[in-house]
């Protein structure tokens, strides 16, 4: 016992240092699992808070770049719209169901990114929007370009969202033009590219080939679009890696929606269901 | 310098590390990660309890903000447990002349032993715990490279500017 003692007392520094560090690696490992890291992430007030005051002074840099932007994305939203309703008049419905009318699978909630990252393996956004805006865990997070992120750790006003430029990231996406699909993941190296994976061999991919996300998850829409194929690793292979130049600069964004799927329950249920 | 100093400056420069240092990513992945000063400025003291949960919670406040769960905790920890070591080893002082140590008397080819090699060791644990894999080992290499390089010029043109303020 006195040796037990007498061991604890002249390496008790050491031991310390061991006690400490055993948790940093802890804090380290939660990180990496999705939904995991409780204490450690960016979407508490304290730095919500501090990134709220930083981002709004910061803002009024690029007020002039993100104005243009908005107002293009509205010019290509009422020209569709203008469609739309060119393709309504020319249906005619006979009998009017009064739930058709309201509706809705997806509704959008605009929020604007308070911290970006893009440098590091595991690339974590933190948002403005929280609880008390209805944004939960396992959100979409597009912009009027593409797509962003998955909301993971969400507080009453700010959460945390984790990049597509995250290595631990897997994203279903599909090619426009036909229906195979395969998973969008990042290799940690250009923050501008990402690489699809597991494309079947018998699709024919070419360059400059359009991909969108793949409905098959119950995270993202259909037809969110993500980038254009630059070029192709290993063609026909099992092995094949496409790269993809994303549409988003992610160096730069700033106004962002989350997205809101009144399905999911639902789908989640009867997945809950079919599973046991 | 006393406590109030010590307490402003490391403040000070975990903002910058936050603000600035954080959003250079010159060539995406090459930041200087200056918070590392709080391991020179810390004074020595014969009980290390102190030093090595403020390191701790210095690091990990800094973690709070950047989203990294625990790498700069981890990395900071680490060389603030070596630090005794090499002070002993770069300037042959003992636990008497730990209460008047301050690294702008010393002899400059000293301080840039010691804070090179702290610089170094840092940069390394906390790439590789960045990357968490055994793979793109070289990446981590060249980021330890160039980043400790950044860090190191920009302490060494800080200290010197700033040599009459600090001391």
């Amino acid at each position: 016992m006195q040796q037990l003692i007498y061991f604890i007392r002249k390496y008790r520094y050491f031991l310390f240092f061991l006690l400490l560090e055993f948790i940093a690696f802890n804090l380290v490992i939660n990180n990496h699992s999705f939904h995991k890291s409780k204490f450690i992430n960016s979407a508490n007030s304290i730095t919500g808070g501090f990134y709220n005051k930083t981002t709004s002074i910061s803002d009024y840099f690029q007020l002039n770049k993100e104005n243009s932007e908005l107002s293009n994305e509205n010019l290509l939203l009422k020209n569709n719209l203008q469609k739309a309703l060119q393709v309504l008049e020319t249906v005619h419905i006979s009998r009017s169901i009064d739930t058709i009318q309201f509706k809705q699978r997806y509704s959008f909630i605009n929020g604007r990114i308070e911290k970006n990252q893009y440098a590091s393996y595991h690339n974590f956004l933190t948002i403005n929007l929280g609880e008390l805006d209805s944004v939960f865990s396992e959100m979409a997070v597009i912009n009027s370009k593409g797509i962003i992120g998955i909301t993971e750790h969400v507080s009453k006003n700010y959460s945390r969202v984790q990049s597509i430029l995250n290595t631990n990231s897997k994203i279903n996406a599909k090619l426009k033009n036909n229906s195979y699909f395969g998973s969008l993941t990042w290799n940690g190296s250009d923050y501008n590219t990402v690489q699809l994976l597991d494309i079947p061999r018998q699709a024919i991919v070419k360059i400059g080939d359009t991909i969108i996300t793949g409905g098959m998850s119950s995270i993202f829409p259909e037809g969110v679009p993500i980038g254009q194929v630059i070029n192709i690793k290993e063609e026909a292979t099992i092995k094949r890696v496409i790269n993809i130049r994303l549409f988003n600069d992610m160096s730069n964004l700033k106004n962002i929606y989350v997205i809101k799927d009144f399905d999911k329950e639902e789908i989640m249920n009867l997945e809950k269901s079919s599973n046991e | 310098m006393n406590k109030f100093r010590i307490f402003f400056w490391s403040i000070l420069i975990l903002l910058l590390q936050i603000l600035l240092f954080n959003n250079i990513n010159f060539s995406q992945h090459i930041n200087p990660y200056l918070y590392i000063t709080f391991i020179f400025i810390f004074p020595l003291n014969k009980n290390r309890f102190v030093f090595l949960f403020t390191a701790f919670i210095y690091g990990l406040t800094l973690d709070l903000f950047s989203d990294t769960g625990g790498i700069h905790a981890a990395s900071l920890l680490f060389v603030g447990f070596l630090r005794l070591s090499f002070i002993k080893l770069f300037f042959k002082k003992n636990t008497i002349d730990y209460l008047l140590f301050n690294l702008h008397s010393e002899a400059f080819g000293q301080v840039f032993n010691y804070v090179v090699t702290i610089t170094v060791i840092h940069h390394f644990v906390l790439f590789s715990l960045d990357n968490f894999s055994f793979h793109n080992m070289e990446t981590v290499f060249l980021n330890t490279l160039y980043s400790s390089t950044f860090t190191l010029v920009l302490y060494f043109l800080g200290s010197y500017i700033l040599r009459k303020k600090i001391t």
